[in-house]
């Protein structure tokens, strides 16, 4: 961005651009009256931050949730008196799940609303396309994605994940549980495809490490209906079966293995991006009965909530079975939805933090979020205390194992943050801002 | 006489779009750059489908091929950026060959059956071999290996107006030669079999050989144009080997104007901008109504295919400027 071509515009000449905008600029400062009152209303007018949401395409019933969830955080946090005084404003864009689309929003957001951080994206593909765009207009980009891409290094650094844990970390916090308490000797299903491959990669050696070991790996092509074919392939010891499908077909898989099975099955281990805003009492589903997923946080209301929990689910609009309140066919996406409410404090601590007053100060409120080293488990942060990894740009929390009880999803075990640390493969501070 | 004007018109596009650089707001610089880059991909479209009368639905395996065959060099091999765009058509090329030979022994809607096929094979091959690819997540190309040093100058091709001017050239110089091709006895060829196959065979030309040599350079074209996607975004996803990259630029061509060397720019500026504007006017009219922008897509096909078959400039053509190209 900041190095020009010498030979289409020399970084020592001003371009015809500079030149008109200039311009422009001293034209609109001669003809402003009301120049003073502009900058009055700078210190006092919105942070508008940009929502980069999933509201249609295959990632549509996350971003309603998402959409619900930060409207439900913006509310709130305008109510105690919103950033450093200014309320904020969200402006939303849809990507349609899609990575060239996603790549575009982050640009309009930023150079078309004038946007002063962008955030709220979950699926992979899209956050990897968009990150480029981040880091050539240098704005912050805030993302709730739970994938291993900012936490890999590769980004750069205006990419942040704050809100929420990503599968390297939860599976690495799991394996042990899992082990020790289902079974040593595990197969996986999972989509041949790089959020699968994740699972593969990181579970394999986590697994090991606990005592157990992955006797299968069988893979499923995204363009597969029916999976009848995969299950021969599970080895007749297999204590625990991990599966970890997700899109429409999840319904087809689940009802297939239940046909395979029986009522002689292994233990079943998956995650709950599979069933997420699916009611887990749809018809198909009751060979789930007994299984165990991982949850980010849990849908269903447990015993021993805490009030900030209470008042979070409150304040989206959830019930005590994680559907939408006068809406129980309106399920959430409860595992993963809470960062979005936890990122909205994280940028509001970070932009205090830094000053924050406006696009200028970006590089301050990178530096500000990346001085952070954890938050405590509270309204802000309802889900649990974390630990910030300023230089990966990473958080690290706590995960969930509940198990499927009589309809329900019970917590049966959370892990603690440390289970779920790993040795950092970044430092994005060493890059320039 | 004809020649003047097209010369001139084709000149003046590129003109104007070398001048909008100057007087865009930022945003709609970027997005002309895709545009322009884009574009490329729909010409080269074009010119298989459009004067061919070959409806591939399977184009995007080029566009990848460029794609990966210059962002894969890059990330993994550390080239120059030169080189690697090199690599990207060439990828796109060879790619096309072999298509081109087994897929030209079918006609009409086998040959669109068997191009989609062969995409989803190369979709597929990009999940796969995630090792490389990172599939459908994708890869980014670090911004210090999108900087070109050359006889003292360097170029960052992630500077927004560095990247605008290299759009420009590339969709320059494939506008130009499109017109080119277009102007000349092969490109005629082309036409006479759109129009009839068996009577231009029984003239004397090799159907088979024209109809490969309009493919091969279909898919380098769009390789280029994919190749320049990944160097100028810094992006490399298999998305982008996906069937609805197969659709867009028949889509972007069919409201252009399909054989029509200007129809592919206007074709593809107009479905961005109604993809940006019904986004923001859907959102603000019916905030309830969770209106997909494909579904815009879908509708503007439709419409198309029913009212206005021969796309915009190919009903300027026809009613208004029989010259142009």
């Amino acid at each position: 961005m900041t190095k020009k071509s010498s030979i289409i515009l020399p970084s020592t000449s001003i371009s015809r651009r500079s030149a008109l905008k200039g311009i422009a600029a001293a034209g609109t400062f001669a003809a402003a009256p009301g120049f003073v009152r502009y900058a009055q209303a700078q210190s006092s007018a919105p942070i508008k931050i940009g929502f980069q949401a999933h509201k249609t395409g295959i990632g549509a019933a996350y971003g309603r949730w998402y959409e619900r969830t930060t409207t439900a955080a913006v509310k709130a946090i305008n109510a105690a008196g919103g950033i450093n005084g200014r309320p904020i404003e969200i402006i939303t864009e849809d990507d349609g799940t899609d990575p060239k689309r996603g790549a575009e929003v982050v640009a309009k957001l930023a150079t078309q609303h004038q946007c002063d951080v962008v955030y709220g994206t979950l699926f992979s593909h899209v956050v990897v396309a968009s990150a480029p765009v981040a880091g050539e207009l240098k704005i912050p980009y805030f993302v709730v994605s739970e994938g291993y891409h900012v936490a890999s290094g590769k980004l750069n650094r205006y990419c942040f994940q704050p809100g929420i844990t990503d599968v390297r970390s939860q599976v690495t916090a799991m394996a042990p549980w899992v082990s020790g308490n289902l079974g040593k000797k595990v197969t996986m299903i999972f989509p041949d495809y790089a959020f699968g491959h994740d699972h593969r990669d990181y579970f394999t050696p986590a697994i090991k490490a606990a005592g157990g070991e992955v006797i299968a790996q069988i893979p499923i092509p995204p363009t597969e209906s029916s999976f009848t074919k995969y299950f021969p392939q599970i080895p007749a010891e297999t204590e625990v079966l991990y599966h970890v499908m997700v899109g429409p077909a999840v319904l087809t898989f689940v009802k297939e293995l239940g046909e395979f099975y029986g009522s002689n099955k292994p233990q079943l281990f998956g995650f709950i991006d599979s069933l997420e805003a699916v009611d887990i009492n749809s018809p198909g589903l009751e060979f789930l009965d007994g299984s165990h997923f991982w949850e980010g946080c849990p849908r269903y209301t447990q015993a021993n909530d805490s009030e900030a929990m209470k008042a979070y689910r409150a304040a989206v609009g959830i019930d005590d079975n994680g559907a939408a309140v006068g809406d129980p066919k309106d399920v959430s996406t409860a595992a993963h939805m809470f960062g979005c409410w936890e990122t909205l404090y994280v940028i509001k601590q970070a932009m205090e933090a830094a000053g924050y007053q406006g696009p200028a100060d970006r590089a301050k409120l990178v530096e500000a979020t990346e001085a952070i080293q954890g938050f405590e488990e509270g309204p802000e942060h309802p889900q649990g205390d974390k630990v910030f990894d300023g230089k990966l740009h990473q958080v690290y929390g706590h995960q969930n194992i509940s198990k499927v009880e009589g309809g329900k999803l019970k917590v049966v075990h959370r892990t603690e943050i440390k289970d779920g640390m790993y040795e950092a493969e970044g430092d994005y501070t060493q890059q320039a801002l | 006489m004809n020649i003047g004007k097209q010369i001139i018109l084709h000149i003046a596009v590129i003109a104007l779009l070398a001048a909008l650089d100057y007087v865009l707001p930022a945003y709609h610089q970027g997005v002309f750059s895709r545009i322009m880059v884009l574009a490329v991909f729909a010409m080269g479209y074009n010119l298989l489908f459009g004067y061919t009368g070959l409806l591939s639905l399977g184009h995007a395996m080029f566009f990848a091929a460029g794609l990966y065959g210059a962002g894969l060099t890059v990330y993994h091999l550390g080239w120059a950026l030169p080189l690697a765009f090199v690599a990207g058509v060439g990828c796109a090329a060879v790619l096309a060959l072999a298509i081109g030979l087994l897929a030209l022994r079918t006609t009409g809607v086998a040959f669109m059956i068997v191009t989609m096929m062969f995409a989803q094979v190369l979709y597929l091959a990009t999940l796969y071999f995630g090792q490389w690819t990172r599939g459908d997540e994708g890869i980014v190309l670090p911004q210090p290996t999108r900087l070109v040093e050359f006889a003292g100058l360097h170029f960052d091709f992630s500077n927004p107006v560095t990247r605008y001017y290299a759009a420009l050239v590339l969709f320059a110089a494939v506008l130009l030669i499109t017109l080119g091709i277009v102007r000349s006895r092969f490109g005629r060829v082309l036409i006479a079999i759109r129009e009839n196959e068996d009577r231009t065979r029984m003239l004397g030309y090799n159907v088979f050989a024209n109809k490969l040599a309009a493919v091969v350079i279909s898919g380098a074209i769009s390789g280029a144009s994919g190749a320049a996607y990944a160097l100028l975004f810094g992006y490399v996803g298999s998305t982008f080997a996906s069937v609805q990259y197969s659709i867009l630029p028949l889509l972007w061509v069919l409201l252009g104007g399909a054989s029509t060397t200007l129809g592919p720019l206007l074709g593809t500026v107009l479905m961005y901008y109604l993809v940006d504007f019904s986004s923001d006017v859907l959102a603000r009219a019916v905030p309830d109504w969770n209106f997909s922008y494909l579904g815009v897509v879908g509708i503007a096909l439709i419409v198309l295919v029913l009212f206005f078959p021969k796309g915009i400039f190919g009903t300027i053509r026809a009613h208004w400027a029989r010259w142009l190209p």
